[in-house]
């Protein structure tokens, strides 16, 4: 019984490359070419080239450059995304809510403040999280190396990346403890600043203004349904009590969630988070606890902030300037 | 089924020599060939992602893919269920193969031809052909129930169901515990109904079912899907992922065929690390283990399906690596050991489409039947065997991949005393592309093109001296 010859093994390849060089030559040339053309570039309008830019992202002591990401771009997000980073993938016009569009630099979680640019932490978070309740998936099957990279891509597609820094992370206090009156307190704060108006007063997302809301492209948007989900019910921008109080000091740049840094105070914001987490009435956290123990019944906020000294009868302010 | 065809075109000469002795097996195995891949364009037009995605080249899967297949067919944000689907989207999708190929098979039975080689000649062949024609469907019943249908032909248009089966997803919300019933393929990490080859030596793993010359053991073939429960669980990365199979003994046949009480489990485990600018490398391991019937309960010398008795054990059982070396080249790579009883050695066990009398101690026109008093021949051993398969790809870009294979099996022990050492050694290699001119979420499309080269010792039907043949395909490979 005869082993395997090596130059059986040489002719072999030898007869494949030739037929396959004739084969591919004659018959599929033509296909190749025309379907090639179709794939890379548009029937009409001009081109927008995509050109890499030496791009870099910071993760940790990762480096990211945006070169290595291309292939990865194309395999994997460019369909929504677009290949010029524009939102309009093929898949784009079928999406609810629609694709990022990279070429605006307006990001919707972030750690900074809201108009700015995300650190690149923000960025890679995002990709290894994906967006619940969207069609962005959760990309932590890539290596660090992998996301690094692709937050380095994503930049070649805005000249504000060039021209800008990104914004400063804002600094979240440690959380109070979950408290009864921090719920009601954050109860109060849900009417007082209005977020009833979109996200319903049960937090169903069915507000009287909930249909009318549109994102930065006149695109229709649905507030946030807090009772949606079951037990592992996330935010888009995370599912941490953090992730949370970064929505409102940061607003969701993009869409008409705004940033209410300048209107509440930090400890306040604890408050509205403890609230809010009663609203996912699925979820079995601390929050619901604390509820629970009250019967379920959320008491009236009653201000115990001390009233500031009365100012002298010639300098009163009539309704008080507050 | 495809794969149990090939697999005993290669590995069963006294089976198939009619057949060759009648046409072109290997175009007639071409031409009933049913690619059970799973490349599923319902899938990515339910989530809008490109088949890239999923695929490193469809239909194998590359880690999100296997992730996403893991969870249940579910991206798992909160869309999944149906009910955020259009209600006109129907997960269907069909694929089959056009293609031309040319086939060489060195020594085939004939008649009246009386040259060096006895009654054997050489006959090769070409033309062009098609594949079978598998229908896929699956998808989400609700969030965490999922399902998997796909009826299946050969090139005439006769089905069967490849896959049916059910599935319980993240039970206790823990992704951890999954359960999965119903006939499926089993978790291979590289997968055969995934395989980027499509010859008939080459778009199997010969690895996954191989057995040794006169052996009657079908039960142990890996790449078969199989009828069972399998219960499976992972992490949220999918890095760290396991699963336990129950399986029936009967290679995925419908109807009880042959055990009455004949049970075999397959085990995986494996664990992926990040290897930095790399890739995600993965170690594993795999286990089929097992028992099936040799005695049989007979009427008027035939036996009957369902009666089978006194089981006999196998098993098959090995390591898998699957290592990227950046985002261009990856290499996997799949050990075995195998070893079946010595009674599936003397040709015990299967006897569905039996006629050739193996036992030198049975009815010498029926199957080996082990019944009452029955004995093995004197030296009587447990067949064991080893083999390693290697497969690397070169991917040029996502929408082109350059493909190769090495398999060989080598015999460490034969069941017969005095067995030539070598006897029944398979040695194949495979050399392909794929190139999909386009990448979109609503069909896959690949030029294709292959060559593999197969060779056994000592199988050649006639003078038992070396049996060797070589494939060429082109084709259009294309699912909608």
């Amino acid at each position: 019984m005869n082993s395997l010859k090596p130059m059986r093994f040489i002719g072999a390849i030898l007869f494949t490359a030739i037929p396959c060089t004739a084969i591919l030559g004659l018959t599929f040339v033509a296909g190749f070419t025309a379907t090639v053309s179709a794939q890379d570039e548009p029937l009409v309008g001009p081109k927008p080239h995509v050109v890499v830019k030496p791009m870099e992202s910071h993760i940790g002591n990762i480096t990211g450059h945006a070169a290595d990401a291309k292939s990865d771009y194309r395999r994997y997000c460019a369909g929504c995304h677009g290949e010029y980073g524009d939102a309009n993938g093929e898949n784009a016009v079928w999406l609810d809510p629609k694709p990022r569009d990279f070429t605006t630099a307006t990001f919707k979680c972030r750690s900074t403040l809201t108009g700015t640019l995300p650190t690149d932490q923000d960025l890679f978070n995002s990709i290894g999280r994906g967006f619940a309740n969207s069609n962005m998936p959760i990309w932590n099957v890539f290596t660090k190396q992998q996301r690094a990279n692709l937050v380095a891509y994503i930049k070649i597609f805005s000249p504000r990346w060039e021209h800008e820094k990104a914004g400063e992370p804002i600094k979240i206090p440690a959380e109070p403890p979950v408290t009864i009156e921090s719920i009601s307190h954050g109860q109060a704060l849900f009417a007082k600043l209005e977020c009833w108006k979109c996200h319903g007063t049960h937090g169903e997302g069915d507000g009287p203004s909930a249909s009318t809301l549109t994102d930065s492209k006149d695109n229709p948007i649905r507030p946030y349904n807090f009772a949606s989900g079951g037990k592992d019910a996330r935010f888009k921008c995370g599912s941490t009590n953090e992730d949370i109080y970064k929505i409102f000091m940061t607003g969701v740049d993009g869409t008409p969630m705004p940033s209410f840094a300048d209107v509440i105070q930090p400890n306040e914001a604890w408050d509205l988070v403890h609230f809010l987490r009663t609203l996912q009435v699925n979820r079995h956290g601390k929050e619901n606890e604390v509820l629970m123990a009250a019967h379920g019944v959320i008491p009236p906020y009653v201000d115990r902030t001390p009233a500031p000294a009365a100012a002298p009868p010639d300098n009163k302010t009539p309704g008080g300037g507050q | 089924m495809r794969m149990w065809a090939q697999s005993h075109l290669c590995q069963k000469p006294q089976r198939i020599t009619s057949v060759l002795a009648a046409a072109l097996a290997l175009t007639c195995v071409i031409l009933g060939a049913s690619q059970s891949a799973s490349a599923l364009p319902a899938f990515a037009r339910k989530y809008g992602l490109r088949c890239s995605a999923c695929h490193e080249s469809w239909p194998m899967l590359n880690y999100f893919g296997q992730k996403f297949k893991d969870n249940g067919y579910q991206l798992m944000n909160d869309r999944d269920a149906p009910i955020w689907q259009n209600p006109g989207y129907w997960p269907v999708t069909f694929r089959i193969t056009p293609i031309w190929h040319r086939v060489s098979t060195n020594k085939v039975q004939v008649d009246g031809s009386a040259g060096p080689g006895g009654n054997e000649a050489k006959i090769t062949s070409s033309g062009f052909d098609l594949s079978g024609l598998d229908f896929h469907t699956g998808g989400t019943l609700e969030k965490n129930f999922s399902f998997y249908v796909l009826p299946s032909s050969d090139a005439t248009a006769s089905f069967h169901f490849e896959t049916v089966m059910a599935r319980l997803d993240n039970i206790s919300g823990s992704p951890w515990f999954n359960v999965k019933l119903g006939k499926f393929e089993l978790d291979n990490l590289l997968s055969e109904k995934r395989i980027l080859t499509l010859t008939a030596n080459g778009g199997i793993y010969q690895l996954y079912h191989f057995i040794p010359l006169n052996d009657h053991n079908i039960f142990g073939q890996m790449g078969d899907n199989q009828l069972g429960l399998e219960v499976m669980g992972h992490s949220y990365s999918d890095r760290t992922r396991y699963s336990i199979s129950l399986l029936s003994s009967n290679d995925g046949q419908v109807g009880l065929p042959y055990g009455s009480e004949s049970y075999s489990t397959f085990i995986t485990g494996s664990q992926a690390f990040d290897a930095g600018k790399l890739g995600v490398d993965r170690l594993g391991f795999y286990v089929m283990a097992g028992v099936a019937p040799t005695s049989w309960l007979t009427n008027m010398g035939a036996p009957i399906g369902g009666s089978g008795t006194q089981n006999k054990g196998y098993s098959r059982e090995g390591f898998v690596g699957q290592f990227y070396f950046g985002h261009r080249v990856d290499l996997t790579v799949v050990t075995q050991h195998g070893e079946d009883s010595a009674w599936f050695g003397q040709g015990y066990g299967d006897f569905v489409d039996y006629t050739t009398a193996l036992c030198p101690n049975a009815n010498p026109t029926g199957p080996c039947n082990n019944v009452a008093g029955t004995t093995l021949p004197a030296g009587s051993r447990s067949p064991t065997w080893n083999g390693v398969l290697l497969e690397p790809h070169y991917v040029v870009s996502p929408q082109m991949i350059l493909l190769a294979r090495y398999e060989t099996i080598r015999m460490s022990q034969q069941s017969t005393p005095g067995t030539a050492s070598n006897l029944g050694n398979i040695t194949t290699y495979t050399f392909g592309y794929r190139y999909n001119p386009f990448m979109t979420s609503r069909a896959g499309f690949a030029y294709h093109g292959e060559y593999n080269w197969f060779h056994q010792d000592g199988t050649s039907p006639v003078t038992a001296t070396n049996l060797t043949s070589s494939e060429l395909l082109f084709g259009i490979d294309f699912d909608f």
